[in-house]
Order: C-alpha cells, then structure tokens, then sequence
C-alpha cells in the first residue's frame, strides 16, 4: 500500500511563478522518503499542499488510499509536520504548545498531558516543559517541533530539512530517533539539503529540479548508477604519483591524493600499481558523498 | 472528527485565547476599566450633574449603557484581531491549519475568546458605573442578548479584520478610522432625538446606534430606534459575517499561498 500517492501535482503562484509542474511522487506505507532539490526547487511548496498550508492549482493527492479532498480531515489525522521554519508560539510554555497541537487533533487533555510528557523525555525537553518557548536554543527549537508533529501519533511524517542549522553531535541522534520512528512502522517524508543525510536515512529517493522531479528510484539503484568512485589515498609521499598511467588523479598535498576509479575497473589492480611504483600506501578510504556527486550530475545535465 | 473530538478542538482554542487574554491583563482587561470610569467622572459626574435629564433619567444614567457597549465593541474586536494576526505573523496559525479541526471550530473558537473578553471587561464597566448611580434594569434578557450579540459580531468582525491584515498597521486601521467613530456617533453620549433631522437619518445608518439603543432599552426602556430593527440588524450582521469568514477560510485568503 502506499502511503502517498501524488499525481501530476501543479502548484503555479499568483505572480506567475510555476513551482510545481507536474509532479508525480510515491511512497510505500512505512517507507523512509527523501526529497532532494536546490533552494527553490519546488520541495517546501509540495510539503505544503499535502499538509494543508498552500492551495494546489492541479493534480491529486492520496494519503493511505485516501483522497485528499474528499477525505480532508481524515488524512489530515494521519499527517505530523515538521516546517523549515520556526512555527511556534514564542510567548507559550514548550508543554503547553505540545498539549494545545493535541487538542487540535481531538485528543483529550488528560491524554494529551500523558503523551507530551513521553514524547519531550524522548526529546530531552522535559526538563524545558515550563520553559517559554522563546529561550530554547536552536537545537531545542528544532526537537520541539518534532514532538509537536508526533504527539497525535501521525502515519506519515514529514520533515522539511530538519536538521538545518543542527550541530553534529544533534544531527545524529536525530539521525538515530528518525530511523526509530521508521522502525516502528511511521512513514517519513524528508527534504534535505544535506545528501549526507539522505544517503544514510532514505531507502528511496527523489530529485526535483524546478518543480518537476527529474530521478525517482531506491538509493542503491542511484548510486550504482554512478560509473566513477572516487578514493582519498594517503601515502608517503606523494612524488612518484605521476608515474601511475592511464589514471585520472589529484595531487592535494604532500602525502595525499585522490583518483576516480571506473567501476569496472578494480581497486587491487590500482593498489598493486602504487606497490609497483615504490608508492608507500598508508591509508585509502572512499571520497564520501556519492550522492552528493550524483545529485550534480544530475543537475549539470 | 467526531463531536467529542470537535468539542476538544473547540475547547483547547478557547483555554489558549482566555489564558493569553489572562496572562496580559493589564494590556487586556485595564485599560478600558480605567477609560470608561474617566467617563464616568468627567462626562457623567463634573458634565452630567449640569444638564437637564433624558428620556426622564439623569445624564449619568443614560450614558452608563453606552459606555458598557463601547468597551465590549473594543475589547472583543480588538481581542480577536490581534490575537489572530499574532498567529498569523508568527506562523503558529500553522498548527490550526494542518490539524483536523474544522474551519467554522476554528471560527468558533477565537469568537467565542473575544466574546469571554468583551463581557469581562462590560460586566467591570458596569461594576464601576454602580459607583456612580444606581442602576435600573427594565428587562435582562434583553441586556444579555445584546451584550451578547454585540459581542460576537465584533469578534467575528476582528476575525476578518485579521485575516486581511498583512502588518501591524493594517490591525489599527479599521478600529481607529471605522469603529471609534461608529461608536462615538453611536448615540453612546447623546439621543439621538437631540440633532437635526438630517443628522438623524445619517445617524440611523450606523449599525452601533441599533446596538446601543437596544441595549439601553434593557436599562431603561426607551430607545430613539425600534428594539425589533436592532434585533434584526444584529442577527444579520452575525450571519453575514460568519458567512464571510468561512468563505474566506475556506479559500485560505491571505492564510494560504
């Protein structure tokens, strides 16, 4: 079953400006979704008419099996969102934002007390609960708005670039609580712009270039698709890199270089050819992001 | 949604709008408390003790009516204009609009805060006039409904007033340019009886004098208007600006891109 269905998706503004031209999009039911595209591409506007918060010129939207307009209020249910941009009450208290986005849901207060009080101790609010809103840190601000969008248990989640200004050590237990979320059987729709993330979160992915989505396939079946991997080799010294023939290589400093080798190609033929050139090996390990190179690839073309 | 889940709905906007109301109330409850009892004194006490009565009571009497509508038209309208521009200008309106909850719950809510506030701040008004002279009720269903309404059609007109407004200007603009000398011309000082007769037909457009005179005939038992038109009107007023407000949510005017 799919958990979203999105077909030829148009979304053309009143100053004339197309942001979606088209789009059609699928997500299975427990899915782990990524959406990558540049600043303007389209990602924001299409997160915004699936979640009610921008009017659609054209197309049709199903959630679970359901159709968006006829069914509004049910799919709305089973929809949690987490927005770019800060969208909470900066003079409410963190739990009382919580417990009020409840309510607006249908559930009860008594219930709503309980629930918010194990979603901010998952998110290491709780000791913030009384706390105005206003003097959370950045990070804090960002995990409140994921315990807001969870706290009425929602099917499907999205989250439009969620860990945009998150320091590292945040980013990854965010990382680590997403694919707990996607392991319990919740549905995630994420937008990034770190291809990192992507390729570590996401089973499937898309890429959207100026409202239309221009690759839409699992993450494996993209990065196979790359021809080339790039490697960063520590040696020595870098001196007698030159001497390797009929490789395409990058000197960056004294005892560092980097070679793109064709996956046809074999990695032990090249470590056997810096053997026989007298090339000290020290260390050799894959240029990360490949999909980071793909998605410009893509966007080259 | 099922009822039980609308009426959640319904109640966790009421308990956020009274608590936010609460919470200011210096900047929300005060203000109009302190202006009406200066009416009080200056126009009803140092002025009033100097002119001749109307309609058969004292000056001081007959204003008290108009003085209490003139704080419950303030305070429900700007209660809800601000509150929701506020939800609107930080962008917590965002968590209503992906939610389940229905438009006209929506509607309903935020009237039914400013609505609370205005019969707050007119039931402290009407407190302090006691100070000042004893107070006549001719009849109190009359007093409650048109307090009431009064109350819920300018809410519901702050609502709109909200949803048009782009900055901060723009929630200022109709209360200052359009209600306060609705209100002022609103026959809240003065019967209208007592200008020309030009004046007076001009006077009978304003939607206010109905309110007023309505609510002072439950004081008193005398309006310069007909109780039944000002019933009528209010109504209308109410079901045209419910109506406008649905459509206008419903379309996502100036809410949704």
């Amino acid at each position: 079953m799919y958990a979203l269905r999105v077909k030829n998706l148009i979304k053309t503004y009143r100053n004339g400006v197309e942001a979606l031209k088209g789009v059609d999009l699928d997500v299975h039911e427990g899915g782990f979704f990524g959406l990558i595209g540049s600043n303007g591409a389209g990602k924001t506007t299409m997160i915004g008419i699936i979640t009610g918060l921008v009017n659609k010129t054209g197309g049709s939207i199903e959630v679970f099996g359901l159709d968006r307009e006829r069914h509004l209020n049910r799919v709305k249910k089973h929809i949690g969102l987490v927005p770019q941009e800060f969208n909470f009450n900066m003079f409410e208290k963190v739990q009382d934002i919580i417990i009020a986005q409840a309510g607006y849901f249908g559930v009860p207060r008594s219930q709503a007390i309980r629930d918010s009080e194990f979603v901010l101790k998952r998110l290491g609010l709780w000791e913030k609960r009384d706390t105005v809103s206003r003097q959370l840190s950045g990070g804090m601000k960002r995990r409140l708005m994921i315990a807001r969008a969870l706290i009425h248990k929602p099917k499907l989640l999205f989250l439009d670039e969620p860990t945009a200004g998150v320091d590292v050590e945040l980013r990854f237990s965010m990382w680590e609580y997403l694919k707990e979320l996607n392991q319990s059987g919740m549905t995630i729709f994420l937008t990034t712009h770190y291809l990192e993330e992507a390729e570590q979160l996401c089973r499937n992915v898309a890429i959207i270039k100026n409202g239309k989505i221009i690759i839409h396939d699992h993450i494996n079946n993209l990065l196979a698709s790359l021809e080339e991997e790039t490697y960063v080799i520590h040696v020595r010294d870098t001196s007698a890199v030159n001497l390797l023939e009929n490789y395409h290589i990058r000197i960056l400093d004294t005892s560092t270089f980097e070679v793109d080798l064709n996956k046809k190609g074999s990695l032990n033929d090249f470590i056997e050819q810096l053997s026989q050139k007298g090339i000290k090996l020290v260390d050799i390990r894959p240029k990360g992001n490949r999909l980071e190179r793909l998605f410009l690839k893509l966007l080259k073309d | 949604m099922s009822p039980r889940e609308i009426w959640i709905a319904y109640m966790t906007i009421v308990r956020k709008e009274v608590q936010r109301f609460l919470r200011i109330w210096p900047q929300t409850l005060l203000p109009a408390v302190i202006t009406q009892s200066l009416y009080f004194v200056i126009f009803g006490h140092f002025i009033g003790s100097q002119l001749r009565e109307i309609h058969g009571v004292s000056y001081m009497s007959f204003i008290v009516p108009g003085l209490v509508m003139m704080a419950v038209i303030n305070s429900s309208f700007s209660n809800v204009v601000s509150s929701f521009y506020g939800a609107k200008f930080q962008h917590h309106i965002e968590e209503l609009l992906v939610s389940p909850t229905p438009n006209w719950t929506i509607l309903a809510g935020y009237t039914t805060g400013g609505v609370i506030r205005g019969l707050i701040v007119g039931t402290l008004v009407f407190g302090v006039s006691i100070f000042f002279v004893r107070p006549e009720i001719y009849s109190l269903p009359l007093i409650v409904f048109f307090i009431f309404m009064t109350a819920v059609v300018f809410s519901l007109g702050g609502f709109i007033n909200a949803i048009f407004a782009e900055k901060f200007d723009d929630v200022s603009i109709f209360p200052t340019f359009v209600l306060t000398p609705l209100t002022y011309l609103g026959g809240v000082f003065y019967s209208v009886n007592m200008l020309p007769e030009f004046w007076q037909k001009i006077s009978k457009l304003n939607p206010v004098l109905y309110m007023v005179n309505g609510f002072r005939y439950g004081f008193h038992g005398f309006s310069d208007v007909h109780v039944g038109i000002s019933l009528l009107i209010l109504c209308g007023f109410m079901f045209a600006l419910i109506y406008t407000a649905l459509v206008l949510l419903e379309k996502g005017t100036k809410l949704k891109s």
